[in-house]
């Protein structure tokens, strides 16, 4: 092959590459980004949601609400983010990445989250500062760990902590399976599994989370992402978050 | 570009080859790109850097030695000794080169977590408590780490010349011998490859760690947990951290070019 065909067969094979990333999303996909303290509720509302439009598919990626920021402010194609903190929504709606509307769509509470049985005797925050149990809570800029440190502030105790996970389905399954005594988690996280127990916060110490919902200014399904915001804020999603433990507004 | 040169590489390999260059050039441009060069020597000489640094080196470097004390004979049973169900065992033993170290450091919590099969007797008898702990990163970090060295240790014992090993073991070597002053020589430069690969890995463990050991400052964030948390916290740090990683990673990884080119 002559020289000129070689570069015409390295250019044929680049523009193959070129072609395939371009990746354009189908509208019959709705890429949703959602706090880990969502995970069963953003499932069951998934599933609803789907169920009731045909052919649809709605693509959960649940992870803590700092690293969703992260990637969405990177640029990964996504339609709908659901933060578990007002702050970490504006940051994203501050660079101009949320396309509609930003609205609240249910409260939390924290709770200290044991395993079943409180294997350490877990009574209070108070508790958190015993150097011989083995506490964890989420890590600071994640929503529940900033949420945490502000109860125990509020309470004035200085935790003896064992780690900071990066979230809070992580710090909970830590939890559920005995290796930590204790972790300050929200109260969804306890309601309805039968391996955790929750101890209560008092209201003077607690902190209520409340979780905004929008539609991106980038998404590649704007459509798609406004449908399925209306779904979460209609009386069907309204009743799938309740039945998972969260406060309406 | 003279025709000679044209002879010795065909231009589509070169063409190819440049775009794996780019390939793995851009991600780092990128990281300079938003480096607060500014800022830089304060933000590495912040407390959580520091903690982080130390706690890497530390880690990795006792990932390193369990991994050659535990890994070199296990190379070498696996390379010599015939025994049922050898490839089984081999092929457990280099599970983690595949496996999500996420699966990895769950596994460890549930055999050796202060609940887990092993673990629980252990705490109940001396009250240890390996997850949460530096020992839990070391250990995470080893599980990951060794595999490294076993396949590399093993493929120089397999394919070197044995007839040494004979020549001494006649001239009245012991066994024990034979090996340290004939085999291992031998295999030196093998090993070193197999010691540097296993640092690296170790130097880098994320997955496992954070599982298996969690996430504390000073106790159990190495460096890629530093990165992976700052990243929500606050970005120059993280982006400062990274450049470290890259700065360490490249200056032995170039410095031990030599014995990395150089097979037995």
């Amino acid at each position: 092959m002559s020289k000129a065909g070689h570069i015409f067969l390295s250019l044929a094979l680049l523009l193959a590459i070129g072609s395939c990333s371009t990746n354009q999303a189908a509208s019959d996909e709705i890429r949703v980004s959602a706090a880990a303290s969502l995970s069963d509720s953003f499932e069951a509302m998934a599933v609803a949601f789907e169920a009731e439009h045909r052919g649809v598919e709605v693509v959960l990626n649940l992870a803590g609400s700092s690293t969703l920021r992260e990637q969405i402010l990177g640029g990964a194609p996504t339609d709908v983010f659901a933060s578990a903190n007002l702050s970490i929504m504006n940051e994203v709606a501050d660079v101009g990445a949320v396309g509609g509307e930003i609205e609240v769509f249910a409260m939390n509470q924290l709770v200290i989250a044991v395993p079943a049985g409180n294997p350490g005797g877990i009574d209070g925050l108070e508790d958190l500062a015993d150097d011989g149990l083995l506490v964890g809570v989420c890590a600071t800029g994640v929503p529940c760990g900033d949420f945490a440190r502000e109860a125990l502030a509020k309470a004035g105790i200085s935790a003896a902590i064992d780690t900071e996970e990066a979230d809070v389905r992580a710090l909970a399954s830590k939890v559920a399976i005995g290796e930590l005594d204790a972790a300050i988690t929200y109260l969804t996280d306890v309601a309805g599994n039968a391996e955790l127990e929750g101890v209560a916060i008092p209201a003077a110490d607690n902190v209520v989370a409340t979780y905004p919902i929008a539609v991106l200014a980038d998404a590649p399904n704007p459509d798609g992402g406004a449908e399925f915001v209306a779904f979460v804020l209609s009386t069907a999603g309204r009743s799938i978050l309740a039945a998972h433990g969260f406060e309406l507004p | 570009m003279s025709s000679r040169a044209r002879q010795r590489s065909p231009l589509v390999l070169i063409i190819l080859g440049s775009i794996g260059v780019v390939f793995f050039v851009m991600p780092f441009i990128g990281l300079l790109g938003r480096t607060p060069w500014r800022d830089l020597a304060s933000l590495l000489g912040e407390e959580i850097v520091l903690d982080a640094l130390t706690l890497s080196v530390v880690t990795s470097l006792a990932a390193t030695l369990i991994s050659a004390l535990l890994g070199v004979p296990l190379a070498w049973l696996l390379a010599r000794v015939e025994f049922p169900g050898r490839t089984l065992v081999r092929g457990v033993v280099l599970t983690p080169l595949v496996l999500p170290p996420v699966v990895g450091g769950a596994a460890l919590l549930f055999a050796l977590g202060r609940r887990g099969l092993l673990g629980e007797p252990l705490f109940d008898a001396t009250g240890l408590v390996l997850p949460f702990s530096t020992w839990g990163v070391i250990l995470a970090t080893t599980f990951v780490a060794m595999p490294f060295l076993v396949i590399t240790v093993e493929g120089a014992l397999r394919n070197m010349d044995r007839r040494y090993e004979g020549a001494a073991a006649t001239l009245g070597a012991g066994r024990w011998k034979v090996f340290w002053r004939v085999t291992i020589p031998m295999i030196s430069p093998s090993l070193l490859s197999g010691l540097l690969l296993a640092w690296a890995r170790a130097f880098g463990e994320f997955g496992a760690t954070i599982t298996f050991a969690g996430n504390l400052q000073g106790r159990t964030q190495t460096l890629p947990l530093a990165v992976f948390v700052s990243l929500e916290s606050d970005r120059d740090v993280a982006i400062a951290i990274s450049l470290l990683m890259v700065a360490v990673s490249l200056l032995v990884l170039v410095a031990m070019r030599d014995r990395w080119w150089r097979p037995t």
